[in-house]
C-alpha cells in the first residue's frame, strides 16, 4: 500500500500545475454546494422558524369538518332530498370554556381563546378593512410572541379603556393614529365601536402588521354580536413539530376543525420540498461538474503513464496495484479539494451572511443561514463518491493496458 | 520434470485483425540454467515476440510456456505477474525508468512491489546493486542526469532486484553508443558468469551474438537455425 500512495503521491506532485487544477475545480464544486445548501436551508429554517413563531401551532375553528346533516337525512338515510332550507347553525365553538378545560388536560402546550373577526377601521375620513382578533391578555402570552412584538403600550393595556385596541404598526402609521387616538370600529354584522389605540405592536410580518388589530375578547365579541362567543381556540404545542398529530386528536376530540401549522402551509411546505429536490440537482450537478475536472485529470495522467504502466506490469505489478494507484490519485484530489472546498465554502457563507439588503416581506435584512456539518459532509461525500468514479475508469483502462503493445510502441 | 529454466513447447503467437498475422509459430525450446543466449533473426521475423512470450509478457495463442517445469497457459494474470516479479528482470532497448523516481527508487521497485524485505534492506541493496554496476556515486541521481548507458545499467540493475534466475533482454544495446554497448554486454556476460544468471537476449549485432553460448535464428516466426556455444564462454 505505502508503494501504491508513493507512486500516486508521485504522480499528482509532478504534475502539481493539472492537480492544482483537478484540486480547484472538487474545492469550487465542495464550497460552492455548501454554500447553496447554508442559504436554501438556512431560509427554510428561518422562514419555517418564523411561520411557527407567528401563527399559533394549531388553531380550532368552529367551522366543521363536514357540513351538518339535515335532519331529514338523518331519519330518511335511504332517500335523497332536495330544496331543502338548510339548518341555521349558532357560529362559535359551544362552550369554549369547558372545551378549552377538557384539552387543557391533555394536550402539551398552552391555549387560548380568541375571536376572528373583520371591521371597517374608519379614522381621518379613511376607510380600512382589517382583521380584529378578540384576545384574553392573560393566556395570549403563553401562545404568540405578540408581547415580544409589543412597540408602544403592552398587551395589559387593553384593559386601561373600556374598549381598547392594539395597532399593527404600519396599520397605526398609513392611517396617522397614535396611541391614544380614538378609532372607529364597523363590523360585518352591523356593530359599531369607538376604541381607543393604546399600543402598538411589529410583527415583522408587513400584511400582519399593516391588517391587524387586538382587542379584548368581549370587545371582539360585542363586534361579532354575540355575547360569549369564541370562534378559535388557539394552540401552542410544546413540541411545533408534534403539532400534526395533536391537532388530529383535537379533531376527533372536539369535532371542530383543527388545523395545524403543517396543515395549513401544506402548499408551502410542498413549495419547500420541491425546492429542496433542486437545491439538491443543482448541488450534485455542481458536484458532477467538478468530477469532470478529476476525471480529466486522472485520464491525463494515465494516459502519459502508459509507458510507466506498461513498466511496472513488466516487472510484475499487478491489475488491481496499478488500478490503485489512479485510483488513490483520483481520492487524493478529491479529499484535498474538498477539504479545501470546507474553507471555501464556509467563507462564501460567511460572505453572503454579511451582506445587508431590504427585504419587503419582513425585517430580517440578512440573509438567513444555515451552518450544519451535515452539508459538510454530504458535500465531501459526494465529491469523494464522484472523484472515485472519475478515477476508477481510467484507473481500469490503465490497469488493461497489455505491455507488450506500449512497449512495442515505444521501441 | 524437465530441468529446463523456461520451456516453449509448439508455441505460436497470431495477432487477430482483419488480416491476422503470425508473429511466432510452432516454436519449441528449453532454455537451460546459467545459459547465455542471442535471439536473432531480421526485424519483423519475430525474436522479441518470443522474448515476450518466454517472459510471460505475452500469452501464445497456442502451445505452452513452462517455468520450472510449470504451465503458464492455466496461470491467471496475478500468478504470470507474481512468476514476472519474481523469477524473470527484464531490460529493454529503452531503458524504461519511472523519470519520477531516483535511480535508487527506480531499482527498488520491484523489491517494494514482492514486500518480502524491509524498507532499510531495499534501499540497501538497490545502492548495492547500483554499485557493483559502477553508479555508486549516481544512486541519488534522476534518471535523466544519467547518460543512456548508465540508464541501461540502471534497469540491469533493476532486473536483477529481486534476484531472478534469468534476465531477458530485448536489445539491451540497441540505443547505445560502441562503448557502453560494450559495458552493457560485458554486465550480461558477468550475471552468466559471475552471478550464474540465465540471460537471453534479443540482438541484431552478430558479433555480440557469436560471443554467447547459444544463438537462435529466428525468420519468420520460425526457429531457422540454432548457432553452437562460443569457445570462450564454454564452462
Amino acid at each position: 500500500m505505502k508503494l501504491v500512495l508513493t507512486i500516486a503521491w508521485t504522480h499528482v506532485r509532478r504534475r502539481a500545475r493539472q492537480t492544482l487544477v483537478a484540486i480547484a475545480g472538487v474545492t469550487t464544486g465542495v464550497g460552492f454546494s455548501i454554500m447553496m445548501a447554508a442559504i436554501m436551508e438556512g431560509s427554510q429554517d428561518d422562514f419555517i422558524r418564523t411561520l411557527v413563531d407567528a401563527l399559533p401551532h394549531i388553531s380550532v375553528t368552529d367551522e366543521l369538518r363536514e357540513p351538518n346533516k339535515q335532519p331529514a337525512n338523518i331519519i330518511y338515510r335511504a332517500a335523497e332530498f332536495h330544496g331543502l332550507t338548510p339548518e341555521v347553525r349558532r357560529p362559535g365553538i359551544k362552550n369554549p370554556m369547558a372545551t378549552i378545560a377538557s384539552l387543557r388536560s391533555w394536550v402539551p402546550g398552552a391555549l387560548t381563546p380568541s375571536v376572528q373577526s373583520k371591521a371597517v377601521l374608519r379614522f381621518a375620513g379613511r376607510n380600512l378593512t382589517i382583521s380584529v382578533i378578540g384576545i384574553d391578555p392573560r393566556t395570549e402570552a403563553d401562545v404568540s410572541n405578540l408581547v415580544s412584538h409589543m412597540r408602544q403600550g403592552t398587551l395589559a393595556s387593553l384593559y386601561r379603556a373600556s374598549n381598547a385596541i392594539l395597532l399593527g404598526d404600519r396599520l397605526a402609521r398609513k392611517i396617522g393614529a397614535r396611541v391614544n387616538s380614538n378609532i372607529t370600529l364597523a363590523s360585518a354584522e352591523g356593530a359599531t365601536m369607538n376604541a381607543t389605540v393604546v399600543g402598538t405592536f411589529h410583527s415583522g410580518f408587513r400584511a400582519a402588521d399593516e391588517t391587524t388589530g387586538y382587542v379584548l375578547l368581549k370587545a371582539a365579541q360585542i363586534l361579532e354580536r354575540q355575547t360569549g362567543i369564541v370562534n378559535e381556540i388557539r394552540v401552542r404545542t410544546r413540541d411545533p413539530m408534534e403539532a400534526r398529530l395533536i391537532s388530529e386528536r383535537i379533531g376527533e376530540q372536539t369535532g371542530y376543525k383543527s388545523i395545524s401549522w403543517q396543515e395549513a402551509q401544506e402548499d408551502l411546505l410542498s413549495a419547500i420540498t420541491i425546492r429542496n429536490v433542486l437545491m439538491y440537482t443543482i448541488v450534485g450537478a455542481i458536484l458532477l461538474v467538478a468530477s469532470f475536472g478529476t476525471y480529466n485529470i486522472i485520464s491525463t495522467i494515465t494516459h502519459e503513464k502508459t509507458r510507466d504502466i506498461a513498466i511496472l506490469k513488466s516487472l510484475g505489478f499487478r491489475d488491481r496495484t496499478i488500478r490503485s494507484i489512479f485510483i488513490i490519485e483520483a481520492v487524493m484530489i478529491g479529499l484535498v479539494g474538498a477539504i479545501l472546498g470546507w474553507i471555501f465554502g464556509y467563507l462564501l457563507t460567511r460572505g453572503l451572511a454579511s451582506l445587508e439588503f431590504s427585504n419587503p416581506f419582513s425585517d430580517n435584512n440578512h440573509l438567513p443561514v444555515l451552518y450544519s456539518t451535515k452539508h459538510y459532509l454530504l458535500a465531501t461525500g459526494v465529491a469523494s463518491i464522484s472523484s472515485l468514479v472519475a478515477g476508477y475508469f481510467p484507473a481500469r483502462a490503465a490497469a488493461r493496458l497489455h505491455p507488450v503493445d506500449i512497449i512495442r510502441g515505444a521501441t | 520434470m524437465s530441468a529446463a529454466l523456461i520451456e516453449a513447447r509448439e508455441v505460436t503467437k497470431v495477432l487477430n485483425g482483419i488480416v491476422p498475422v503470425t508473429l511466432v509459430q510452432g516454436i519449441n525450446l528449453a532454455i537451460m540454467p546459467r545459459e547465455f543466449i542471442a535471439i536473432t533473426g531480421p526485424s519483423g521475423s519475430g525474436k522479441s515476440s518470443l522474448l515476450y512470450l518466454l517472459g510471460l509478457l505475452d500469452l501464445p495463442t497456442s502451445g505452452d510456456v513452462l517455468i520450472d517445469g510449470r504451465s503458464t497457459t492455466a496461470m491467471t494474470e496475478d500468478e504470470r505477474a507474481e512468476v514476472r516479479l519474481s523469477r524473470i528482470g527484464f531490460v529493454f532497448q529503452f531503458h524504461f525508468l519511472l523519470p519520477e523516481f531516483s535511480i535508487t527508487e527506480n531499482v527498488a521497485l520491484p523489491m517494494r512491489a514482492r514486500g518480502l524485505l524491509s524498507s532499510r534492506a531495499i534501499t540497501a541493496r538497490a545502492e548495492e546493486l547500483l554499485a557493483s554496476l559502477g553508479l555508486g556515486d549516481h544512486r541519488h541521481k534522476m534518471p535523466d542526469q544519467l547518460s543512456g548507458g548508465q540508464r541501461q545499467r540502471v534497469a540491469v540493475a533493476r532486473a536483477l532486484a529481486n534476484d531472478p534466475p534469468v534476465v531477458l533482454a530485448d536489445e539491451p544495446t540497441g540505443s547505445l553508443d560502441t562503448m557502453a554497448t560494450s559495458q552493457v554486454f560485458g554486465i550480461l556476460r558477468d550475471l552468466v558468469t559471475v552471478h550464474k544468471k540465465t540471460v537471453v537476449a534479443v540482438t541484431h549485432d552478430l558479433e555480440l551474438a557469436s560471443q554467447m553460448h547459444r544463438r537462435i535464428n529466428v525468420v519468420d516466426g520460425r526457429l531457422a537455425k540454432t548457432g553452437g556455444m562460443a569457445p570462450s564462454l564454454t564452462h
